[in-house]
């Protein structure tokens, strides 16, 4: 499994322009896939469509 | 040391000078700090020639603050002109000082309190353990072999050690909650964008909030009370009116509805944590208040969206540093900003709206009850060294953790006041966390003051003297 995190760290650091010392991947992809956990309980939450996102720009 | 009141009452009517005061609280720092590593910095010669200033100016018959020749400290991410703010990091080492006090730190100064000096932290505020890689860990000074919980350790350790009788933190997540808890003292989070964060250093712009540390509920709320009102530099601040609380302090709330939160906040906790709300709730039963058990619908999916939430906007925000000084980051930190700044954004929007959801769900519980009880932290101190905790059945990190019951809290922004409420024979503190409704700050302080009043809640006098 980390390897996909590992793999996800490498391709999302490109697209930020994020430099990697690859001694830090196991420890992003560990992170990754902590976040994935959660992330998947996030987007597993039924909303309703006019539940809308909490920060409101006030002009 | 007394109660705030009262020292800075013996300041203004000269039976004391600040200068004594503010000398007496340098050598308790002197004397116990090299065990207890709160300080990051003291400022000795300043605070000293500050008390001097004010016991001229008393001794001329000028008229003194509130807070006359009271010490406190500010964990290290409040702007201190003329000092460096680090948050916790060496990142920041090299920024310039900074220009002005935050405004919080400038109010509580314009009452006449002494700044003694800048706290030990969770570097960039992303823990909840104060073991900082770079400054050293933050003891509990009722165990120093134990976590003061975090990221605002030094702030409440420092109280708890009565090496300061105030001090400010932050909290996005838990972070004055859960040291608070974790060092027996009172911590108060008050609604997001009640109070001030200009001059703060950010960790999550949506969920960051300041708050005070103290002794006892009377002390917590005449800081609240002082750091109250508008400041047009925070776009998040409300800009409402201040409001204050210690004036109507000593009144129970009629008629009090409590709610004591079942389901998430129910389990994961020990046996200690849960004792102690209970005996909250029993003890405001007694006191005549109605008591319920009422569930907050979407606690734990709130609590991942938190968790997201922080990786992404904390991530976003050191997007910069991480890619010219990654190298001087805590590992444990960098790799969660990192992982943080790669969320998808569906993910991040859809834990702003799993948020309003939660905030619906908080409106309607509070049409039925005045306060909600819940622990603020699932255990007890944990020794230091990155221990574990048992969650879902299985160790997890103490310092990414200990916050789960706090984290659905602030992710809405409800006011709490953190009430420590331990039995009297547990050997380490635990506290219990008392929220109000949106703006309801005075509640929960007057809720606090009748549990401190009837003797469920107090802080611990230890042997620091």
């Amino acid at each position: 499994m980390t390897g996909r995190f590992r793999i996800q760290a490498e391709l999302s650091a490109a697209l930020l322009d994020l430099p990697l010392d690859p001694a830090w991947l196991d420890g992003i992809a560990a992170s990754l896939e902590l976040l994935a956990g959660h992330a998947a309980l996030v987007m597993g939450t039924p909303l309703p469509p006019d539940i809308e996102p909490a920060p409101v720009f006030n002009p | 040391m007394n109660d705030v009141h009262d020292l800075a009452a013996s300041v203004r009517d000269r039976q004391r000078s600040a200068l004594s005061v503010v000398e007496a609280a340098l050598d308790r720092v002197a004397r116990h700090d090299p065990v207890l590593n709160c300080f990051t910095r003291v400022r000795s010669e300043a605070a000293l020639s500050e008390a001097a200033v004010l016991d001229d100016a008393i001794s001329r018959g000028e008229p003194a603050g509130p807070l006359a020749g009271v010490p406190f400290a500010v964990k290290n991410l409040f702007d201190v002109a003329g000092d460096a703010t680090v948050a916790g990091s060496v990142v920041l080492a090299d920024a310039p000082p900074a220009a002005r006090d935050a405004t919080v730190v400038a109010r509580l100064r314009r009452a006449g309190a002494i700044l003694l000096g800048q706290l030990n932290m969770d570097e960039f505020a992303y823990g909840f353990a104060t073991e900082n890689l770079h400054y050293g860990d933050t003891a509990n000074p009722h165990d120093p072999t134990r976590i003061a919980g975090g990221s605002s350790g030094g702030s409440a350790a420092s109280v708890a050690a009565a090496l300061v009788p105030l001090s400010l933190g932050t909290d996005t997540n838990g972070s004055i909650r859960v040291p608070a808890s974790l060092c027996g003292v009172w911590g108060c989070k008050p609604t997001y964008g009640r109070l001030s964060r200009t001059g703060v250093f950010p960790f999550v712009h949506s969920l960051d909030h300041v708050g005070p540390f103290a002794r006892s509920v009377r002390d917590l709320a005449l800081a609240y009370d002082l750091m109250q009102g508008p400041d047009r530099n925070d776009p998040a601040q409300s800009g409402r009116a201040a409001e204050p609380t210690l004036p109507g302090l000593e009144i129970p709330v009629p008629g009090l509805r409590v709610g004591v939160l079942r389901g998430w906040f129910r389990e994961n906790a020990s046996d200690q944590a849960l004792a102690a709300v209970d005996r909250v709730a029993d003890a405001l039963g007694r006191l005549g208040a109605t008591l319920s058990t009422v569930e907050l619908a979407g606690a734990e999916a709130a609590r991942s969206a938190a968790f997201c939430l922080t990786g992404a906007e904390g991530g976003t925000l050191h997007l910069p540093w991480l890619r010219t000084h990654g190298h001087l980051y805590d590992p444990r930190v960098r790799d969660r900003l990192i992982a943080g700044a790669m969320l998808p954004a569906a993910v991040v929007l859809q834990a702003q709206r799993v948020r309003a959801r939660l905030r619906e769900e908080a409106a309607q519980l509070f049409g039925r009850v005045d306060l909600l009880l819940a622990p603020a932290t699932p255990f007890a101190a944990t020794p230091r060294g990155d221990a574990t905790i048992p969650i879902g059945g299985r160790p997890v990190s103490a310092r990414a953790n200990m916050g789960l019951h706090a984290q659905p809290i602030s992710f809405i922004g409800l006011p709490v006041v953190c009430a420590p409420a331990q039995a009297p024979g547990d050997p380490l503190p635990i506290g219990v966390q008392l929220i109000a409704r949106p703006w309801s700050e005075g509640v929960a302080l007057r809720v606090a003051r009748q549990l401190e009043r009837d003797g469920v809640s107090t802080c611990r006098t230890l042997a620091y003297d």
